[in-house]
């Protein structure tokens, strides 16, 4: 096999100079043989489990980041819904288990553990309940964990009761972070249709069909993708700009497979999916909003911007299924806004407005994602707001996610900082009109039409 | 087995880049299958080959050490990678 210079140092600017890697090793742990009635006894057997499989991840990660030139930021351990493994209708049993996976997470050396979770979309068990109480004081009292909600689905409809009761947890998450811009709301996200083998956070968790333990790798590359698009002639049409697009992200997909599938062998785990999304950071040049403007709009949010992301999104798609085999998890792109230097700027700039990144999620991976509101957003609109993301994922039959932060103590035009991947976010306004009525009435939207496939 | 790998050499041009290269490889057993080398943009220097190194003794990471030791001073940027990384991505 001989490859030319050319490819070959096509490779190396991508990794060294645009920023490729793999964003993250997500090893997915099942945790069906750890339900214990004892918080205590529960805990460590989850902790014990997640030592024993995970346990060398890191260095696994470490050697082959060496061998392949390819960086690997993070690695992430995805575990079963808690609610499913601590069989008690208790907020405390939660926070005991929270507190011995968190430790767990240290020793391993993983900077996130997903699976805090709890599946309401038609409706809460008392667990459920229990869990979702939890949520605020083990986001506020635990370093890692991150937890997640799922709401609705295409087949069920919109659990209207857990909206508002999740806009409450929410708040109330902020408020127990309030001495660190509310950064509990970054770990929590609620969801429609969600994916069951996520490699991401915060919405990874381990899906009921999944095997006992499974590699799941998330590949990022937005630099390699505006790279290409700045190197099209200035007059190529947008059939060109896809094209481009799709041949970048079949690289970079390539790349994620090879080591998912050496990671998986190196762990004696299974090899699961691979997951291409276009996921920013913080880092200049690492940006999906650079992307939109690569293409020729002057900021993310301008007229135009949904059908950009459209077609990003769909040619990620196109490239990835071509490249690999073994794609799942959510691959598409990411439009995070705290996370991206583009949407960052668009959104301080008051280009990008709530209404223009909610209709820009209907036709990409996720939705509101690190969205940063004015802290006195009342429990119902930020129900409101979460409801409407839910019914864009329910119609469309695709996953939608909100990961919002009401940001303590700040108004629109101010400012809050995670630091880190999280970034930073401008306090975005939000509409003022009242929704409480609405989503006062509580119950269930039910599915939609297209829900009814038999 | 074999275990082909790919050195790459970027940075100022200057004068025996690939005979250090070279004779490094040679000294770690290395076999040489491919080189190419180049001026990029008047006086950058880029240097890929494709090298098989499964009767070395080295590692794949003592081995980019050794380069980069035999290298040291000159300014240049060099990377050992797994052959495997470029066949994935560029050949389907």
């Amino acid at each position: 096999m001989r490859f030319s210079s050319e490819e070959i140092l096509e490779t190396i600017g991508m990794i060294a100079e645009d920023r490729l890697d793999v964003r993250t090793v997500t090893l997915g742990i099942s945790l069906w043989d750890c339900s214990d009635p004892d918080p205590r006894a529960c805990g460590r057997k989850v902790a014990d489990k997640i030592r024993a499989r995970a346990g060398r991840l890191g260095e696994v990660a470490t050697v082959l980041e060496a061998e392949f030139g390819i960086p690997i930021v993070n690695t992430r351990v995805s575990l079963t819904p808690l609610a499913w493994v601590v069989p008690r209708a208790e907020p405390e049993a939660f926070l005991e288990v929270a507190r011995a996976v968190d430790e767990a997470g240290a020793d391993v050396g993983v900077n996130f553990v997903g699976g805090f979770s709890a599946l309401v979309h038609k409706g809460a068990t008392e667990v459920d309940q229990a869990l979702i109480r939890a949520v605020p004081r083990v986001l506020a009292e635990t370093e890692r964990l991150c937890s997640s909600v799922v709401l609705a689905s295409t087949r069920t409809g919109i659990n209207m009761d857990a909206c508002l009761e999740m806009g409450r947890i929410v708040r109330e998450t902020a408020r127990l972070t309030a001495d660190r811009d509310g950064i509990g709301c970054a770990k929590l996200v609620v969801f429609a249709n969600p994916v069951e083998d996520n490699p991401f956070m915060a919405g990874a968790f381990l899906g009921p069909g999944e095997p006992e333990a499974t590699v799941l790798v998330g590949v990022s590359g937005p630099g390699a993708v505006r790279r290409a698009l700045e190197g099209l002639a200035p007059d190529a049409d947008l059939g060109q700009v896809a094209e481009t697009i799709k041949k970048t992200a079949f690289k970079i997909t390539r790349m994620g497979e090879l080591v998912g599938r050496e990671v998986a062998r190196r762990l004696g785990a299974r090899f699961g999916i691979l997951d291409l999304s276009l996921a920013p950071t913080p880092a200049e040049g690492d940006s999906v909003a650079r992307i939109l403007e690569a293409m020729g709009l002057a900021r993310a949010g301008a007229p135009g911007s949904t059908a950009a992301v459209m077609m990003l999104n769909d040619a990620v798609k196109k490239g990835g299924v071509f490249a690999s085999s073994s794609v799942g998890g959510l691959s598409g792109a990411f439009i995070p806004v705290s996370e991206d230097a583009g949407m960052i700027q668009a959104a301080a700039e008051g280009v990008l407005t709530l209404e223009k990144l909610e209709a820009m999620t209907a036709v990409c991976s996720v939705g509101l994602d690190m969205v940063a509101v004015p802290g006195d957003t009342s429990a119902e609109t930020l129900a409101g707001i979460i409801a409407d993301e839910m019914a864009i994922g329910v119609a469309n039959g695709k996953t939608t996610a909100v990961r919002i932060i009401p940001a303590p103590g700040k108004v629109a035009g101010d400012r809050v900082r995670f630091g880190g991947l999280l970034g930073e976010a401008p306090v975005m306004p939000v509409n003022p009109t009242s929704c409480a009525g609405f989503v006062g009435r509580g119950g269930r939207i039910p599915a939609p039409v297209q829900g009814f496939r038999n | 087995m074999a275990r082909k790998i790919v050195v790459t050499v970027l940075g100022r041009d200057q004068v025996g880049i690939v005979a250090k290269v070279a004779t490094a490889l040679a000294e770690a057993t290395v076999n040489i299958e491919d080189i190419n080398q180049k001026i990029l943009g008047g006086d950058i220097f880029a240097m890929t080959l494709l090298a098989d190194m499964e009767r070395s003794p080295l590692s794949l990471a003592e081995l980019s050490r050794t380069l980069e030791e035999a290298l040291e001073g000159m300014g240049l940027k060099v990377m050992v990678q797994d052959a495997e990384v470029f066949r994935y991505m560029h050949r389907v």
